[in-house]
């Protein structure tokens, strides 16, 4: 007999998070939910004397399969969040009512049937071992084959033959410079400027500021140093022989 | 030279294809070659004529099996030529006047430009014509009896450029159809009963058929003659057929092509034996449509279609004399060669007024011409009396014949049938003197512009040989009955009946009734002056001036009932039948479309109809309790 | 506690996944769906090889699990693919069977 108590957690622990399958709106969270019901179908199993298979589904599903999920979640895009307006028309209801439907058709049945349990069988996992390479032998062969056959599948599903040659760093070049870049290097930020911290931009031979010369990130950021304030800053200096020389004369007159 | 027969068609054939075309390189030369190959066809006849002379009345026909035309299982038809007497007569009748007028077509159509085209189609019909005449199945006989439609279509038309002339070419190929049906429906009838066409077979199985048989065919064949003869009611084309060229209505219109109903008939003999009482309505179409030709040619001032109006009345004796059964085949033929002559003649003689007058048709407009025009005169003149009856010239001896042997008989018919065509002979003789004085004598009432002249010789050569024939043909041929016993083997031997009149009194009273008609068209038109303008005239006159107001009565009978029929079925067949077909493929198209929405192309809605699915048999199960 | 609550636990999980299905846009979480549905059944047939006090079933879930693993392989590549293809991984995108 199973405890009403590990029931009714299994219960819980599967149907709750499962819901988030049709309300959460982050696919990471839902993968996360059904990792979860993973493990309780796994306490499930485990509970209903099927050990082996408790273990298998811990290792299958929420290590292998669900992280799959998660990985290929990660590939196309964690960001996406789904909105759940339903965009065909009724199929909100259809679903409601044939999954609410095939809910209560399927408790209904059940319902009428009444079993006394058997007793469990023991030597777990050593009979299922038996029963496996024994009386299932040929299956266990053919679902190997599934197997590979499924993963070489999935290889040339997803490998992209290279088309065209590999491009080398002359062709990038060469193309950058055929779309109207500049030749040469940009100037670096701060290197004429009085400045050599890398939100201030450059400045030209005339002293004005190269804007773009500043990491385009700063730029976003909104952490860039306004050019103009550098150019006040330059002219309030109106003569820099003049203010830094006496300077300088007065140093070196303080040394003699 | 009776075997070889077919060249007869095909000189004649083969000279219409080459002037066809060679086109305009053949404008100087070609209408020579026309002539010529009209004359070698004149030349076949003539010694298949000889030949047969020579030979003994019994083996007078021969069939020339040349190839076969349709082999058909059940059905085979060849092409057969059968020379005996019957078709020799009409072979020599169609070269001969046929070659005369392609002479006189050389002068006038001299101006022409399109002359070539002219005599290719002339040529054109000379084939269709013999090969209608000569063919030895009625397949092949249809074959022919098209070939002259088409001719005749084609040369009514001739100057297409002026649209009614169009029109008039148009109607007589449509009222020629109504023929056609008729005789297409004779052939399936013949087919069905005797299972052949060919006249040997027909004929020598026609005595077996049931009498409603032979009525049914024999009044299929009435019609295709009614067609191509224009007898009533298929009469209205005849008149407007006058648009084509002068040498076209002599040749095609009153000697030859409308005379090939009248040989239908005859050849058609063992058929009608058979068939009492198609055979009086053949008379009487015969002889209603004598009287109204009679009629209409009274009232009509166009020479031309006055002349028509008389072509038609002749034939209506020709027809009436084919009704009368193995007595009158041979009179019918008889007057069917005389009238090909001196109504040829009289046409011709019609071309030449009107080539001397700049085209003018009036007779009201004409008027003393007998000086301007003295071989014209005499020729036509020549005409006139034959077709009058005056003796000896040819039209006593066919005419008289005809209406003697419309006397004979039991009942009602003699004085029916006779009477109308003694009466027939005295309308004749007035509406003839009538156009006859009106041209040639009185006043002359020509317009200004007009300058009579006597036509070239080349013209006045052929009327002046049709002259002699119009003069002399009948007495050569009615002496010692000959040409009757020359058509015997054909026709049959006819045993000689008495007349519920005596002979001389009839011949009296045709006499008188024609002096009488002459006699009044001289008061009338002869000593006093016409008007130049049509007076008004009593409501027969009327009726007679618009042909009986055919083409109104055509019009409310066939076209408008016909109209009414079509339109109906055509929307009949739109609504019903076109309705059906496609209501039946919108709603098809419409379940496409239904179908169409449900592949919404949504995974998930696929998904939806599985699960709704998977419910539904669960439903299905739990509810059964399965 | 008889163990066919199990199975109506099963039942509800099936009937949440294939809601699941029917209601997300997003194929891997379709996908996900998909799977849970699966080991609903997997649930059934342990609590029926419990039932029956044979093993059999629990062979059979295992089986299930197996052939679970090759289609989300497969399944996952194919989502790849598809979004290597349309840059998104959307059900209602590829619309292309629309009659």
């Amino acid at each position: 007999m199973v405890s009403p108590v590990l029931f009714w957690v299994v219960a819980a622990l599967t149907v709750v998070p499962s819901l988030a399958l049709i309300f959460a709106r982050k696919a990471v969270h839902i993968a996360m939910s059904i990792v979860c019901v993973m493990v309780g179908l796994a306490v499930a199993y485990v509970g209903l004397d099927a050990p082996f298979l408790g273990v298998v589904q811990i290792v299958v599903y929420t290590g292998a399969v669900m992280m799959l999920f998660l990985f290929v979640l990660m590939l196309v895009g964690v960001d996406q969040r789904e909105s759940l307006k339903e965009t065909i028309t009724g199929q909100r209801w259809i679903a409601f009512f044939a999954a609410g439907g095939m809910a209560v058709l399927l408790i209904s049945i059940i319902g009428r049937v009444s079993i006394a349990p058997q007793e469990a069988q023991t030597g777990n996992p050593e009979e299922i071992a038996l029963v496996l390479f024994g009386q299932y032998v040929l299956v266990m062969e053919v679902l190997g084959t599934l197997l590979i056959t499924a993963a070489v599948g999935a290889l040339i599903m997803t490998h992209t033959p290279r088309l065209t040659p590999r491009k080398t760093q002359t062709d990038l070049q060469a193309a950058r410079v055929l779309a109207g870049a500049d030749p040469v290097n940009k100037p670096m930020p701060g290197v004429f400027a009085r400045h050599n911290a890398l939100d201030a931009p450059a400045l030209d031979p005339e002293g004005k500021p190269i804007e773009h010369s500043v990491s385009r990130v700063l730029e976003i950021r909104d952490q860039m140093s306004d050019g103009e304030e550098f150019r006040a800053r330059l002219e309030s200096t109106a003569n820099p022989e003049d203010h830094q020389n006496p300077q300088r004369s007065t140093e070196s007159e303080e040394e003699k | 030279m009776q075997s070889l027969i077919w060249l007869a068609i095909a000189l004649p054939l083969a000279s219409s294809a080459l002037l066809l075309l060679a086109g305009r390189k053949a404008d100087a030369w070609g209408h020579w070659v026309g002539v010529a190959a009209s004359g070698g066809a004149f030349l076949v006849g003539l010694g298949a004529l000889l030949e047969m002379l020579g030979q003994p009345e019994e083996s007078r026909a021969m069939v020339n099996t040349l190839w076969t035309f349709i082999p058909g299982g059940d059905l085979n038809v060849d092409v057969g030529l059968l020379a005996d007497p019957l078709s020799i007569t009409f072979v020599l009748l169609i070269t001969f006047v046929g070659t005369l007028i392609h002479v006189y077509s050389v002068a006038y159509m001299e101006h022409d430009p399109d002359r070539r085209r002219f005599f290719a189609y002339l040529n054109l019909f000379v084939a269709a014509m013999l090969l209608l005449v000569l063919a030895d199945s009625f397949l092949l006989l249809f074959v022919g009896w098209e070939g002259v439609g088409l001719a005749s279509y084609l040369l009514i038309g001739f100057w297409n450029s002026k649209p009614e002339y169009a029109t008039a070419a148009n109607k007589a190929f449509f009222v020629n159809r109504i023929g056609d049906i008729g005789l297409i429906i004779a052939m399936g009838l013949m087919f069905a009963t005797f299972g052949a066409l060919d006249f040997s077979t027909v004929f020598a199985q026609a005595p077996e058929a049931t009498t409603a048989q032979l009525t049914a065919i024999g009044l299929m064949l009435l019609v295709a003659a009614c067609g191509k003869s224009a007898q009533f009611p298929l009469q209205s084309w005849l008149g407007d057929a006058m648009a084509g060229p002068t040498p076209v209505s002599a040749l095609i219109h009153a000697a030859t092509m409308v005379t090939a109903g009248v040989y239908l008939i005859v050849r058609s003999a063992p058929i009608f034996s058979g068939a009492p009482d198609a055979q009086v309505v053949v008379a009487a179409v015969g002889a209603f449509t004598l009287l109204l030709g009679a009629f209409i040619g009274m009232a009509k001032d166009d020479i031309k279609k006055a002349l028509a109006a008389s072509t038609m009345s002749q034939i209506g004796y020709m027809m009436l004399a084919a009704g009368l059964g193995p007595i009158g085949y041979a009179f019918a033929i008889f007057h069917l060669v005389t009238h090909g002559f001196f109504k040829a003649g009289m046409f011709l003689g019609a071309g030449s007024v009107m080539h001397a007058m700049n085209d003018q048709v009036d007779m009201r407009r004409y008027g003393a011409l007998r000086g301007a025009m003295m071989v014209t005169w005499i020729t036509f003149g020549l005409g006139w009396l034959a077709i009058l009856g005056v003796p000896p010239f040819s039209g006593y001896f066919s005419k008289d014949k005809i209406i003697e042997a419309a006397f004979v008989g039991e009942g009602w018919q003699p004085w029916v049938f006779g009477g109308a065509a003694l009466i027939g002979a005295g309308l004749t003789a007035f509406y003839m003197s009538r156009l006859f004085f009106m041209t040639f004598h009185g006043k002359a009432r020509w317009t200004d512009d007009q300058h009579p002249h006597e036509s070239p010789l080349l013209m006045t050569v052929p009327m002046m040989i049709l002259a002699v024939g119009s003069a002399f043909l009948g007495l050569i041929l009615a002496t010692g009955d000959r040409f009757t016993h020359w058509l015997e083997p054909v026709t049959g031997h006819a045993e000689h009946h008495d007349p519920v009149l005596p002979i001389p009194v009839l011949i009296a009273l045709t006499l008188i009734l024609v002096a009488i008609g002459a006699v009044g068209a001289w008061f009338k038109y002869g000593r006093a002056d016409v008007p130049e303008e049509a007076p008004a005239a009593s409501l027969v006159t009327v009726a007679a001036r618009s042909d009986f107001f055919q083409d109104s009565v055509n019009r409310a009978v066939a076209q408008r009932p016909g109209q009414h029929l079509t339109r109906t079925l055509v929307y009949l067949d739109h609504a019903v039948v076109d309705g059906a077909v496609n209501k039946q493929a919108r709603g098809w198209a419409n379940l496409g479309e239904a179908s169409r929405r449900l592949q919404s192309g949504q995974v998930r809605s696929y998904a939806a109809t599985m699960l709704v699915g998977l419910v539904i048999v669960a439903v299905v199960i739990v509810v059964g309790g399965l | 506690m008889n163990p066919i609550n199990f199975v109506i636990l099963a039942a509800i999980l099936f009937s949440i996944g294939s809601a699941a299905v029917l209601l997300r846009r997003n194929a891997i979480v379709a996908f996900m769906g998909v799977e849970l549905m699966l080991n609903a059944a997997n649930l059934a047939l342990v609590a029926f090889s419990r039932i029956h006090g044979q093993l059999d079933g629990q062979v059979m879930a295992f089986f299930v699990m197996v052939v679970a693993a090759a289609e989300v392989v497969v399944g996952l590549a194919i989502i790849i693919a598809v979004f290597r293809a349309r840059q998104t991984i959307s059900l209602d995108e590829p619309a292309e069977l629309k009659g």
